[in-house]
Parts: structure tokens; sequence; C-alpha cells
């Protein structure tokens, strides 16, 4: 593999230095390509620290445009971008950062017919959704495809993250089986989320997915990690692979995606 | 009773400062095979001690410091774990 740029032994100089990463650790990195989805609360920290650390290749997708009310707590975007597309701005911001980094703007849904096909080619799936719908979509395709998920959730001043290895840990479903009934989960946008707690939520994200690729540490697999931000906990919960998991289990029953949507519409 | 051991890989880091100086070396020793030994050539005084605790930390060997004149030192370091 080709050396390293002067520039690029500057900016990765305190990764190369740690042991855990090395110039080794560090091409990893830099050839590693994942995969965002939302460029929301969760996605602008996750995507911006990837950049930072040098991920070659970050997608992320989005069909929203940027609002003022995203500003409290979506990083990657500002006042310039209002309007635009969020992947785009994204994009923008990301590469600023660091121009080594190729981020793919994907401004359209992800949805049961598109998402086996996207998430294809890359390495690792993170799900910064703001929705069930969307979780569990994810979760199913990458628990299908064998793609390593790392899931955030942020509400209110509580946030969760977890790691799923298919094929090694609990998948999404083996801690949540079923989504729970539309109408009795309030939205980020009912329920208002403290803005700095994606921040936790999404930088507790990129480390898995740093450690992932590096191959170091623990990850978050049959464990769900719960951060309070009010009462500034952190509080890990084991949650084992189920035997019987409709999608991870010994005989599932859920082989292909769902209509995910039908079952909650009253959510966009 | 002093052995003189013939360096695998020398490498001339004069004029770099911390953290450089450290990551230049530690490159180098990435790319060389246990058991081998590099050679460094430096200027900075701080990395003349910083680079041997650091290698040392790392899990290599440190077989010569040696401050050759009055600005530059040279630091033998055998490599011992991948």
């Amino acid at each position: 593999m080709s050396e390293f740029t002067e520039d690029q032994l500057q900016r990765y100089s305190r990764h190369i230095i740690l042991p855990e990463v090395g110039g080794k650790g560090q091409k990893k990195l830099l050839t590693a390509k994942v995969f965002i989805i939302g460029a929301g609360g969760l996605g602008c920290p996750v995507g911006y620290y990837l950049a930072a650390a040098g991920i070659g290749t970050i997608a992320i997708i989005d069909n929203d445009e940027v609002e003022l009310s995203n500003l409290q707590r979506q990083i990657a975007h500002s006042v310039k971008t209002l309007g635009k597309p969020k992947v785009e701005s994204a994009k923008n911001t990301f590469e600023s950062l660091n121009p080594d980094v190729n981020v793919i703007a994907l401004k359209q849904r992800i949805s049961k017919d598109n998402i086996m096909g996207l998430i294809k080619d890359y390495d690792i799936v993170i799900d910064g959704s703001d929705n069930f719908p969307t979780r569990y979509l994810v979760n199913d395709a990458c628990v299908m495809a064998g793609k390593p998920l790392v899931s955030g959730a942020i509400l209110r001043f509580e946030g969760q993250v977890t790691t799923i290895i298919p094929g090694e840990g609990h998948c999404y479903r083996c801690l949540f089986e079923e989504m729970p009934p539309a109408g009795l989960v309030p939205s980020c946008q009912e329920a208002g989320v403290l803005g700095v707690l994606p921040g936790v939520i999404g930088s507790l994200q990129a480390t898995e997915v740093l450690k992932l690729i590096l191959g170091k540490g623990d990850v978050l697999k049959n464990e769900l990690l719960i951060y309070n931000a009010l009462k500034t906990t952190f509080r890990k919960v084991k949650v084992p692979k189920n035997p019987d998991c409709p999608v991870c289990g010994k005989n599932p029953t859920i082989t292909e995606l769902l209509d995910y949507d039908a079952e909650y519409c009253t959510m966009q | 009773m002093e052995e003189e051991i013939k360096p695998d890989r020398k490498i001339n880091i004069k004029g770099l400062v911390c953290p450089y100086t450290f990551v230049k070396a530690k490159l180098a020793v990435e790319d060389m095979e246990v058991g081998e030994v590099l050679e460094i050539l430096l200027d900075y005084e701080e990395a003349s001690r910083s680079i041997p605790k650091s290698m040392e930390d790392h899990g290599q060997k440190v077989l010569k410091v040696e401050k050759i004149n009055d600005t530059d030192w040279i630091l033998v370091i055998r490599k011992e774990k991948e």
C-alpha cells in the first residue's frame, strides 16, 4: 500500500502513535467504507468524527432538507445550508474537515426495495434514523446481508447504543421483537431531545465503528448501553442472542424484508 | 562488553519535533520484521528521551541511546513484537 503523505502523517499523528492503531490501523481506516443512515442528530456527529478519523468512504442517506429547528443538535449543518438537502450539507462539512474522505451523498428514502443494493459494498452500517420502521428495516437487512450494524437511538435525555454482529451476537429483534404500536411512541419532533445528547450517542457509535475496523477492544455485542444525560449515568444491559428470534434465530420467520411503513403509517 | 550492532535500517529525523519524531520512528518499526534493528539519527533532545520510553512501552527493545555531538543523538531499537 502507498505510503502516507506528509499531510497525512501530521493529520493522523495522534492515531499513528497509539499502539492499537499505528500506521497499519490508520491504513485500515483509510480504506474502510461505511454507510450512515440519517444525516440528522446522530448522523452528523458520527459522520463528522469518522471523517476526522480518515474513513475512506462514507455514504450517507437522508431525504430531508435542513431546517432551522435542526441546528440545535445537527452540527454538520448551518444557517448557510438551510433549505438544502441534509446529505449535501453534511458532505460539504465532512469533506471540508478532511479531503481524504470520499462522501457519497444519497438524497433518497431508504426502503425495503433499495436497502440491500445500497449497503452491499460497505463494511459497516450505522443507524442514526429517528423512527421504528427504519430501525427494524435496517436491522433485518443487516442480519440478512451479514453486515455489522452500529445502532443508536435518542429521546429526551436518554440514548442507547448497541452493536449487532450478525451470526455472532444479538440483533435488534432479539432485544425488541416487534415494533411498538404506532401512536404509543413519541417521535423526536413530539418529545424533544437535549441537543447535546446525539453528540454523546453519535460519538459512541463512531467509537464502535473505529474499533470494528481496527479489530481492537470490545464492542457492544450482546449488550445495550444506555446513557441518561439528566442523571449522568451509563448502564450496560446484557442482551443475549434469542435462539427463537424471528430474523436471526435458528428458524427465522422473517426471511425477506417487510413493508415496515405500512404498519406504521402515522409516522412519516 | 559492548557488541557492535549492525542496523538493518537507518532513518534520519533531524529537524523533526514531537510527535512526528515518534511517528516516523514507529512507522519505520512497523515496516520491519521482528528481530531487525533500526538506527535513528535525531536532533530534538526531548525525543532522545521520549522515543526510547515510548518504544519500550510498545514492547520494543532499546539497545543504545548515544549523544554523538553537540546537537545529535543516535538511538538503536530492536523490534521485539508486531
